[in-house]
């Protein structure tokens, strides 16, 4: 004998039932907005035998340029690069604490006027193109890697107070609490409990950014701050394939060299 | 008072040798690195009037010029969703072929992520100065550019979500004798799905951002006016350009990131 | 132990929080020198707040709380300072500050003996250093001097903070759950650690603990908190067997 079991009724609204209906709509609309929108008529003819000599040269780089004790060659070039990027994060890293600190919510703050205006400028600084940056710092020092060094500063405080402001909101505060009920004044306790609370963790969200900084450095060249990006944006409007394939070659080398080192470091770090 | 027994310090710990060695490493890599790029504090200073000058100059936007750039911005963020959908797309079969969780051939395994790690060491904005030269000035470059980049980016983080997954369900398909497909259809895929939106939005978001200055390589969108504006010194207009950008990365982050919460 | 003029005393303290939650409800009692107190509750009875209150990490709404017989309410800058000097304070989550050395971390006690720019550059002087060593002696980590106190186990870590607080001189060790995060062998020397101090130093213990077998192994004394009100106070040769169920009891089952 079979006893029929009705299965309990879902008591659920018409929206809830019919709501992912809307989402396949509106979905729908951006995308068909969005291939309508563009044109695609930028087509080139030559794009099959462009990508044909761009394979090329790429299988056949340009040994010679590695090295010829110009200055000018791939190698110095790519040091000039991380320099930049070194450099740039560096001071980024120190201008970037005050940042944190402003941006970080505090433990007795009422309405998060000041927290809430830094985390605002933070933001606008990390929406500033960091390409516009270093044009406008080229006007100010001339083109060159100061330029590049400049921009990648400027533009890293915007991610590195965030993170740091995120990593001082989420800290143990315990140590501190120990300092402060054993006497210490208030620059005590930021000197013994905070900063080597602290510091870890910016280290290595600085490594972190270093990493980013190195791929942005090995392209703010291509407006004339500096770096390989220079010679290769040179490379490819002259259609030098050979050359743009030894340099993609050592950006790509020089990226995941950089890359693992760090990651290691930061390893070791927590 | 006795004394008590001190434990030893070894040479290296007595005099800090870790420390003062970082230290200096850090110092002759600042020193070597500041000759390299030529930094000069005086300089900056002396020129600072310059910087200050085109500040001003940006400070004073060209109101009127807002209408001729809300078309590029659209087509920015039209580059922006494609291209990040395209990246996503192919992302998810290469994040599946990288979770260890799923895939147990090491060797297969290994050479996915190794291509991966390749894709993503390259800037966007190289791509895009290469996908120009290809497909010539305008928005495909941008969205190639985009989904590539996208794809190395999204392709990570797919299969870091894939690997903190529950392998419960997946042992009970995989009992009951179900196929791969089958088991990452009702296994995995009602488990990560939440997530793998998430990061898309998230990547959106990055795309966004970065497709603004594509077009400064000729690569389209509103970049190719920011280029035109400091080409022309219409710093006012750069402002501008800069301003509308900010906001529409606002009004998109504020989207993506509303919709995120809701998600996850 | 003979009855001596009060160290600390309780005079109608309350604590209401700024949400409205009371903490503390009419408190008074007197803790007389060298005695080993503890206090026990349920969470969230007010405990934490009450040890606190002693050393003004937790400011009071009214009533007064007299050290030494001064009211330390005013004090303010140099006085609070010092008032914390003598005051050490021990908590359930060790507190030490994780990637240094187990000799800064003990050494940091004494920083309110020093100005701000020599604790910048840890000048501490070379008499400190050997207290320091001693201090260790005394809770048995002298071998662990140069240690990393993140490589420590928690019992060991929680006697470095005991030797960081004995770098103060205090008078008085305020101990907050101190054996909470540990386990039952581990906490058997953290608690002879603190009676011993007791003992030798003379220094008045004040302990939080919620286990109640604890409570009557060590203390001199036990007070009962339950919702911020002090609802059982007794000398250890009056406890007796099933009084402290009551301090334990919820609201609900108090009404039941």
């Amino acid at each position: 004998m079979q006893t029929t079991i009705t299965p309990p009724t879902r008591q659920r609204s018409l929206w809830q039932r019919w709501s992912w209906l809307l989402w396949v709509l509106v979905i729908g609309i951006i995308y068909f907005w969005t291939i309508n929108g563009l044109k695609f008529s930028g087509f080139q003819e030559s794009a099959a035998s462009v990508s044909k000599s761009i394979l090329h040269g790429l299988v056949h780089p340009t040994w010679s340029y590695v090295y010829d004790g110009s200055g000018e060659d791939l190698v110095s070039l790519i040091l000039q690069t991380l320099a930049i990027a070194f450099l740039g994060t560096i001071v980024s890293a120190l201008i970037s604490v005050p940042f944190a600190f402003w941006a970080a919510r505090g433990p007795k703050e009422r309405y998060f006027l000041r927290s809430g205006s830094g985390k605002v400028v933070l933001t606008l600084i990390r929406t500033f193109p960091e390409i516009v940056l270093a044009i406008m710092f080229i006007k100010a020092v001339g083109p060159g890697s100061y330029a590049g060094v400049l921009a990648v500063s400027v533009h890293s405080v915007g991610m590195l107070g965030k993170l740091f402001g995120e990593a001082i909101e989420n800290m143990d505060r315990g140590s501190e609490e120990a300092i402060t009920s054993a006497g210490g004044r208030s620059g005590q306790v930021f000197v013994l409990a905070t900063v080597p609370t602290i510091m870890p963790e910016f280290l290595s969200y600085t490594l972190y950014r270093f990493e980013i900084a190195v791929r942005s450095a090995s392209i703010l060249g291509m407006v004339g701050a500096g770096g390989i990006g220079t010679p290769l944006i040179f490379a490819i409007q002259t259609r030098d394939w050979s050359k743009v394939g030894i340099i993609l070659l050592g950006i790509v080398v020089m990226v995941l060299l950089i890359d693992s080192l760090s990651e290691q470091l930061r390893k070791r770090l927590i | 008072m006795s004394t008590p027994t001190i434990p030893r310090r070894s040479w290296a710990q007595r005099y800090h040798v870790k420390g003062i060695g970082w230290t200096v490493l850090m110092l002759v890599l600042l020193v070597a690195s500041a000759q390299m790029t030529g930094v000069n504090v005086g300089m900056f200073f002396s020129n600072l009037g310059q910087f200050t000058n085109l500040l001003v100059r940006m400070s004073n936007p060209a109101w009127d010029y807002t209408t001729v750039i809300i078309q590029p911005l659209l087509e920015t963020i039209q580059m922006a969703i494609l291209g990040t959908t395209i990246g996503a797309a192919f992302a998810i079969p290469f994040a599946v072929l990288s979770a260890s969780n799923l895939i147990h051939n090491r060797w297969l395994r290994g050479l996915t992520r190794l291509f991966l790690d390749l894709v993503r060491t390259l800037p966007d904005l190289l791509l895009a100065a290469i996908f120009v030269a290809i497909f010539g000035i305008g928005s495909t470059a941008g969205v190639v550019t985009l989904a590539i980049f996208s794809f190395g980016m999204v392709s990570k983080l797919f299969y870091e979500v894939i690997e903190t997954i529950d392998m419960g369900p997946l042992e009970a398909l995989e009992s009951v004798g179900a196929t791969k497909i089958t088991i990452i259809w009702y296994a995995v895929l009602p488990q990560i799905l939440n997530q793998f939106i998430s990061y898309f939005l998230y990547t959106l978001e990055i795309n966004v951002r970065a497709s603004t200055v594509l077009g400064y390589l000729g690569a389209g969108g509103i970049g190719v006016f920011l280029q035109r504006s400091l080409n022309e010194f219409n710093y006012n207009q750069t402002a501008v350009i800069i301003l509308a950008t900010l906001v529409v990365v606002l009004v998109i982050d504020g989207v993506s990131n509303h919709l995120r919460r809701v998600l996850l | 132990m003979e009855q001596t003029a009060p160290i600390i005393s309780f005079k109608g303290v309350n604590k209401v929080y700024s949400n409205g939650t009371v903490g503390l409800k009419d408190i008074s009692f007197d803790i007389s020198r060298g005695q080993f107190l503890v206090v026990v509750g349920l969470s969230g009875a007010g405990k934490s707040t009450l040890l606190r209150t002693i050393n003004r990490m937790h400011e009071i709404t009214s009533g007064e709380i007299t050290v030494e017989d001064e009211s330390i309410s005013d004090y303010k800058g140099k006085a609070l300072r010092l008032l914390r000097r003598k005051i050490g304070m021990i908590f359930q989550g060790f507190n030490l500050i994780n990637r240094s050395s187990v000799e800064k971390n003990v050494l940091s006690g004494r920083v309110s003996y020093y100005p701000t720019w020599k604790t910048i550059f840890g000048l501490f002087s070379k008499a400190d250093k050997e207290k320091a060593v001693h201090s260790l002696a005394r809770v048995n980590l002298a071998e662990k001097l140069y240690t990393r106190a993140d490589e420590l186990s928690g019992g060991q870590q929680q006697r470095v903070a005991i030797a960081r607080t004995l770098m103060q001189d205090p008078k008085i060790i305020l101990a907050d759950e101190p054996v909470a995060s540990l386990d039952p062998l581990t906490t058997k020397t953290v608690m002879d650690t603190l009676k011993r101090l007791n003992q030798e130093d003379g220094i008045t213990v004040i302990v939080n603990l919620h286990s109640v077998a604890l409570a009557r192994e060590y203390a001199d004394r036990i007070v009962g908190l339950r919702a911020g009100q002090l609802v059982y106070d007794q000398p250890i040769g009056n406890v007796a067997e099933g009084d402290l169920d009551q301090i334990y009891q919820t609201p609900e089952g108090a009404k039941a």
